[in-house]
């Protein structure tokens, strides 16, 4: 039996060194700073979406209404300054867009962005807009290091500046090499580095919270399931106690 | 197996008690599937209030909105039709509108906040069908009114200010809905506003 | 109240049911924490009902309207989020359930003589239960959904000569459309799970037939006349049970099975109620994040697995380098379970009494059954294909070595009674 175990065990191992292996060179993501508590860094996160994305980008499963109640905005605030769709406050978040020109225009149409966090994770979205770099060779004079060919200007450059792909001179085992240090923006932007990081990352933080605008509602009611449960549980072991002396 | 007595009040204490907790736990269960029956956030944003211009309407012209799916109807009256009104109290079965079929503030002579307009949600209190609106006179049908409404489908008829004739089938007054004016051209349906 | 319950009785077996299967029951007293999963597949199976017609109350079964139907429920239905994910985590717990009520089965030889009726129902229950799975998969409309049901329909592709027209037929259309989703709507909500009642109505009603087996693999019916008075139980069986037998080693199913019940019912639901409230996609396995993109025929997402608890079968497919030969290796992991209490020709029922080869191989089983389901969320390269080969070899190894050590196995002497 325990050479049984053992062997089993070198084969669990294996499997799980192979598993790291296969995984196979990709863009390390950073991670993104998620609270859906921080009501000001999702309103923050939702001004930019409306003035930056919704232009390509719907929200069309996300209602105005909703979005203001949860971020704490107050509806008048909301509609005068964040609602540039749809004419009640209870309308989607969609956009006039065409699909057939925006094929046109991007090769693919403009995807939904409601639930992008959920089919990417908040770490690629955060990692994604901060990886535009300047590069001719592609139609809107940008690439992307986490989505290569990406058919997607860089809308966030003026806040960022041009971002290039950057190298420096460093001491490699005694010879000077042109080493990779990642992106690094011309200063050109509105913004700096850590300003243009955080606006993204509240810009993540907003796209989390449309991917599942119940999530904190659903905690809340998790521990009140979970209080409940613990009292049942309680009775019935007492119970369960009380008529198996029936049987001891 | 033991012969310790059974100690019968601790055995029904818990019983008793296992079974309220878990009709507690029932209840707790059955309150998302009864609440989700309530109108969706999809239903509530078709039936939000609705704003209505009443600047360009002419004297006795009549204006149909949708307001959560129902027609609901803003007659700009002429004077001559006001002026009915109190003629026609004792032809009624309401006339002081006494049934709640309208909010405080429209329960007067003429039905509503401002005397010139009347709106009122355009469905029979019979059956449901949505009457016509006959302009300055209702002909043979009531001597001496000026105007008011006839139901097609079962004959019955209200005056211009939704109030219903007697011996008709339909048992009560037009329902008007909630409304107030967020200017002088501009009536909201659907919300009290903070006059009410 | 007595009255009441006599004019039923004169008119229907109301008190007789209630005595034969609960109050009069014999369960053998010594059903350890492996036998909890019976009652909770039963509990799951009325959370998916009961669930999925609240579903059903707002879902679109289109091509055009599914996948907006479903952010509809989520987020425009008041409590629709819970709803869908009571039902989509009710999926999941349906199939650990299952499978560990199923691996309890083979512990205890509960597939032997006389249940070996019992069993085909279970494995109908279960087969059954993996197309409702499936079906119920492509509703939400998402890119997994689709083409998870993308390759699952190709697999009857690989049947000879009518397999091109078998799929189209299956899908109704040239691809997967608005057409196959309306017959996988009207079969998930309607017949199959119509089926599955009556299946599990009939697994009861067999299981009360010869009743139930327990960790020792002893009868607790003896011979009528064989055990003095002083050595049987203090509580009334039904005659039924009593005028042919002699029960030992038993109490009734209510109350005391229904009270220990509870207390696992309660154990059960801090684990699914976890996973409602704070983990319903449970990172990525319930609910895959390529499912959350609305399906676009165009473009496949770059790595299709299908849900976890298809993954042993999908392994086997994958393993197989033949697409005939796979499909059939895959279905014969399944009849492999059909036909296991033939395979099993040895008498004795409890791996407890059972010989040391047995017992590994039982293990070597269910290892290979849960690596299977680990290499069947991978993607298929050279030394995962090849770990999935070595597996699925242990994987029917059992089912051979069982049929030939059984018949003169060395087993322990089984005690005449349960003792504890």
């Amino acid at each position: 039996m325990k050479k049984l175990i053992k062997s089993t065990l070198l084969v669990a191992a294996s499997l799980w060194s192979v598993a790291t292996l296969a995984a196979g060179p990709t863009v390390p993501l950073d991670k993104a700073k998620i609270d859906l508590h921080d009501k000001a860094s999702l309103q923050r996160g939702a001004q930019l979406f409306m003035n930056y994305c919704l232009g390509c980008h719907s929200m069309q499963y996300q209602r105005y209404n909703r979005t203001f109640k949860d971020l704490e905005i107050p509806e008048d605030l909301g509609m005068e300054n964040l609602q540039f769709s749809g004419e009640k406050v209870g309308d989607l978040i969609t956009n006039a867009m065409d699909s057939t020109d925006a094929s046109k225009w991007f090769g693919t149409p403009a995807p939904d962005l409601t639930l992008v966090a959920r089919v990417r994770g908040a770490d690629w979205i955060y990692t994604y807009l901060r990886s535009f770099y300047a590069d001719e060779s592609r139609p809107f004079g940008v690439n992307n290091a986490v989505f290569p060919n990406v058919g997607m200007p860089h809308v966030l450059e003026e806040l960022q500046g041009i971002p290039r792909q950057t190298t420096e001179q460093r001491l490699v085992d005694g010879e000077m090499k042109d080493v990779y240090v990642g992106i690094k923006t011309d200063g050109s932007g509105m913004l700096t580095t850590e300003e243009y990081d955080k606006a993204v990352n509240d810009l993540t933080n907003f796209l989390v919270y449309t991917g599942e605008p119940m999530m904190l509602e659903q905690r809340r009611i998790g521990w009140y399931v979970f209080g409940f449960l613990i009292v049942f549980l309680v009775f019935s072991v007492l119970l369960k106690r009380e008529f198996f002396k029936d049987v001891k | 197996m033991s012969n310790a007595p059974v100690d019968k009040g601790r055995r029904r204490f818990l019983t008793v008690a296992t079974s309220v907790v878990g009709a507690a736990g029932a209840v707790g269960v059955a309150v998302p599937f009864i609440a989700s029956w309530n109108p969706s956030e999809k239903a509530k944003n078709a039936g939000a209030p609705v704003e209505v211009n009443i600047g360009k309407t002419e004297p006795g012209q009549l204006i149909r909105v949708e307001w959560r799916g129902q027609p609901v109807w803003v007659v700009r009256r002429t004077p001559e039709m006001l002026a009915s009104l109190e003629t026609l109290n004792d032809k009624l079965r309401d006339p002081n509108s006494d049934e709640p079929q309208q909010p405080e503030y429209a329960k007067n002579l003429h039905r509503s906040r401002k005397e010139e307009y009347f709106i009122a949600v355009g469905i029979c209190t019979h059956l449901g069908c949505s009457p016509q609106y006959l302009e300055n006179t209702m002909g043979e049908l009531v001597e001496g009114a000026q105007g008011g409404f006839f139901c097609p489908c079962h004959g019955s008829t209200f005056d211009i200010a939704g109030r219903v004739f007697q011996g008709v089938p339909a048992p009560y007054n037009l329902v008007i809905p909630p409304h107030y004016y967020i200017n002088d051209t501009t009536i909201l349906v659907g919300e009290d506003g903070e006059q009410a | 109240m007595n009255k009441l319950i006599a004019w039923f009785d004169e008119r229907i077996p109301m008190t007789k049911t209630w005595n034969i299967h609960l109050a009069q029951y014999p369960a053998p007293k010594n059903f350890n924490f492996w036998y909890i999963f019976g009652v909770l597949a039963t509990l799951v199976l009325v959370n998916q009902i009961v669930t999925g017609i609240w579903l059903t109350m707002n879902y679109v079964p289109t091509g055009e309207g599914a996948f907006a139907s479903v952010e509809f429920i989520m987020r425009d239905i008041e409590y629709g989020w819970l709803l869908r994910y009571m039902h989509s985590t009710g999926a999941s717990a349906f199939f650990v359930v299952v499978y560990l009520h199923m691996f309890r089965g083979m512990m205890y030889g509960s597939y032997q003589k006389p249940r070996e009726l019992l069993w085909i129902f279970g494995m109908l229950i279960f087969l059954v239960l993996m197309a409702e799975a499936f079906m119920g998969y492509l509703l939400p409309w998402g890119q997994m959904s689709y083409w998870g049901a993308q390759v699952i329909i190709s697999l009857f592709g690989a049947i000879p000569i009518i397999g091109d027209d078998l799929t189209q037929w299956i899908r109704g259309d040239y691809v997967i459309s608005g057409a196959t989703l309306n017959r996988f709507f009207a079969l998930h909500v309607i017949a199959l799970p119509l089926v599955l009642v009556i299946l599990v109505f009939l697994h009861i009603i067999a299981l009360h037939e010869v009743g139930s087996n327990n960790p020792e693999g002893i009868s607790i019916k003896k011979p009528k006349g064989s055990v003095p008075e002083s050595e049987k139980p203090k509580f009334k069986f039904h005659e039924r049970f009593t005028n042919k037998y002699d029960i030992v080693d038993a109490f009734p199913f209510f109350p005391y099975y229904i009270v220990k019940d509870l207390v696992g019912i309660a154990i059960f639901l801090f684990f699914f109620c976890y996973v409602i409230f704070f983990a319903p996609a449970m990172g990525g396995m319930f609910l895959e994040p390529p499912n959350f993109e609305a399906a676009n025929p165009l473009k496949t997402p770059e790595h299709i697995a299908p849900v976890w608890y298809f993954t042993p079968f999908y392994a086997i497919l994958r393993a197989v380098p033949n697409k005939l030969l796979g499909v059939i290796l895959m279905f014969g992991a399944i009849v492999a379970l059909f036909v296991l209490p033939w395979l099993d020709r040895g008498k004795v029922r409890s791996v407890r009494y059972r010989s040391t080869l047995h017992k590994i191989n039982l293990t070597v089983f269910a290892i290979s059954f849960i690596v299977l389901g680990y290499l069947g969320l991978k993607p298929a390269t050279d030394v995962y294909t090849f770990f999935a080969r070595v597996f699925t070899f242990l994987y029917f190894a059992f089912f051979v070595l069982l049929f030939f050590y059984s018949k003169n196995e060395k087993c322990k002497p089984v005690p005449e009674r349960i003792t504890k």
